[in-house]
């Protein structure tokens, strides 16, 4: 008998609402359907009513988590039409932002994932180790989360001389700790046997789907636009792009460990680098004219379209975040997966763990609610334990 | 002319109506009809990452710019149609393009575009008691 198991609304694994629709045959997935729109909150028309100073607090909003990467990309865009040189201290100070905010999204991933796995000591630890990074951005910017720092020409709030020391400090006994993570994570064998060859996405389907960051830097892509369209300062510091072959949880599981460190590298080199000068253009007027911006959130390409008519007010503001290429790979990656391994497969891409409790196991027949979103978690915790004791 | 800019000439000759480069992007305008042989060439041919597609309603006619990567030179290939405002139909990329299944019934339910033969080709972000033929992406005239 088929039976069908919706997974959502309101978002259980995603930062934002949604609903996966799962069509079982006993244990086995067979086929998914996507919903999408459950907090669509119309931010494009909304963009069109407001100052251009305006919507880079409208688009930080857009993702609690990724709120630096919406406004840079949308910074780049206005940039663009105006044709305005940034200054290059204020372009340090954004790579800055942009990688405490990846290391401080992956951490927060990488607990999740520890969580939902049974593995409670990784979620501890992650997060525990996530608390110096988002105190670094209180630091630096005022606010744990929602920065405000990013500005047509420039940044908001430069970076004191001070702070610089306190914060390099910091970063250093991070990289010692999560090195010490990283290794006990890619050492367990429990987690081999648990992430490794479920969800796998090869580079066919990521060229198909358009998936981008870690989801498909795992299966072997290389593409990363920091690399591959140079903004801010990316091409002035030395870093590189980390891929895995295998295209699985686990190799995505490592793309994002190792980013972190790659991240604290960007950092650490800006910091020293940072040049002396001013912080803004101070731009006075937006021309007509269309501007593409493109950043890398934490999950992936961050794409901003603004077209304007030398107003106050954009004409359209188009805005594309990552997951909207990376969540229809789900079409495939949970294709014959075991229900245990679907919460997984689907966090892959990047979870959010807070909604799990409207995760809901329906009887396809009678539409009874028959388990709930902590007990598709519990099942997942299980299959662990199962592993470790037959280990 | 740039590299892409001679590539695409001779890959699509004609069927480009217009094209202006300015820095890393690259904007061509081509007939609607033309859609599904333009995409193909730069997804298949040019090797290029499909970003997206973004509508507009210009009051006049309406507006698609569908956007391509290339990546391996940080380009942007922004493709221009223009569509009749009364006849507001262009043929579906995503039999080319998986990626684009979803931008596609986007369009549809806040622009009101029909994509002809796509495979799914139903509303992605409303409501099911949404009111049909209500388009939020409209212009009020």
């Amino acid at each position: 008998m088929k039976s069908l198991i919706p997974i959502g609304p309101f978002h259980p694994l995603q930062e934002e609402p949604e609903l996966f629709l799962l069509e079982l045959d006993g244990e086995t997935v067979v086929g998914i359907d996507i919903q999408l729109g459950y907090n669509h909150r119309g931010i494009e028309k909304l963009s069109e009513a407001k100052t251009y100073e305006q919507i880079t607090f409208l688009v930080e909003r857009i993702c609690g988590i990724c709120s630096n990467s919406h406004p840079l990309a949308y910074v780049q865009a206005v940039e663009e039409i105006i044709r305005c040189e940034v200054p290059k201290r204020a372009l340090y100070i954004r790579a800055v932002i942009a990688e405490l905010e990846r290391i401080h999204s992956h951490l927060l991933w990488l607990g999740l994932a520890g969580h939902f796995l049974g593995y409670n000591t990784v979620w501890m630890w992650a997060w525990k180790y996530r608390e110096p990074v988002l105190e670094i951005l209180e630091l630096l910017t005022g606010n744990r989360n929602h920065y405000a720092m990013m500005k047509i020409g420039g940044v908001r709030r430069d970076i004191e001389r001070k702070n610089i020391e306190k914060v390099l400090k910091a970063l250093k006994e991070l990289e010692g700790k999560l090195s010490e993570l990283t290794q006990a994570i890619l050492d367990d064998p429990v987690l081999h046997l648990r992430l490794k060859g479920i969800g796998v996405l090869s580079r066919e389907d990521i060229r198909e789907y358009g998936a981008l960051g870690p989801t498909a830097r795992a299966s072997g892509v290389e593409i990363d636009v920091r690399k591959n369209h140079p903004y801010s300062v990316y091409n002035e510091v030395e870093w590189k792009v980390i891929t895995q072959e295998s295209g699985d949880v686990f190799g995505k599981a490592v793309v994002r460990c190792l980013e972190c460190f790659e991240s604290i590298k960007i950092i650490q080199q800006c910091l020293e680098k940072l040049p002396e000068g001013e912080i803004d253009a101070l731009v006075k007027e937006i021309p007509a004219g269309e501007g593409i911006g493109l950043a890398e959130a934490p999950r992936g390409e961050v794409f901003h379209y603004v077209l304007s008519d030398g107003s106050n007010q954009p004409l359209r503001h188009k805005i594309r975040a990552p997951s909207y290429m990376n969540i229809p790979t789900c079409q495939v990656s949970v294709q014959g997966a075991e229900l245990s391994d679907v919460v997984l497969i689907l966090a892959g891409i990047d979870p959010c763990y807070c909604c799990t409790e409207r995760l809901g196991v329906v009887d396809y027949r009678s539409k009874a609610r028959v388990m709930s979103g902590e007990d598709l978690v519990r099942l997942s915790q299980a299959k662990t334990a199962r592993i470790k004791k037959e280990l | 002319m740039s590299e892409w800019e001679e590539r695409l000439r001779q890959g699509l000759g004609e069927r480009i109506i217009k094209l202006s480069e300015l820095g890393r992007r690259i904007y061509i305008e081509v007939l609607s009809r033309d859609i599904k042989e333009v995409a193909r060439y730069i997804f298949q041919d040019l090797g290029a990452r499909f970003i997206t597609v973004s509508g507009m309603d210009k009051e006049r006619e309406f507006e698609l710019i569908y956007h391509f990567g290339l990546d391996s030179d940080g380009a942007v290939i922004s493709v221009r149609v223009k569509l009749d405002k009364n006849r507001l139909e262009i043929d579906s990329i995503s039999g080319i393009i998986k990626g684009a299944e979803f931008i596609e019934r986007e369009i549809y339910e806040l622009l009101g575009v029909g994509f002809k033969g796509h495979p799914n080709l139903r509303p992605l972000l409303g409501a099911e008691n949404w009111r049909e033929g209500f388009y939020p992406l409209r212009r009020n005239r």
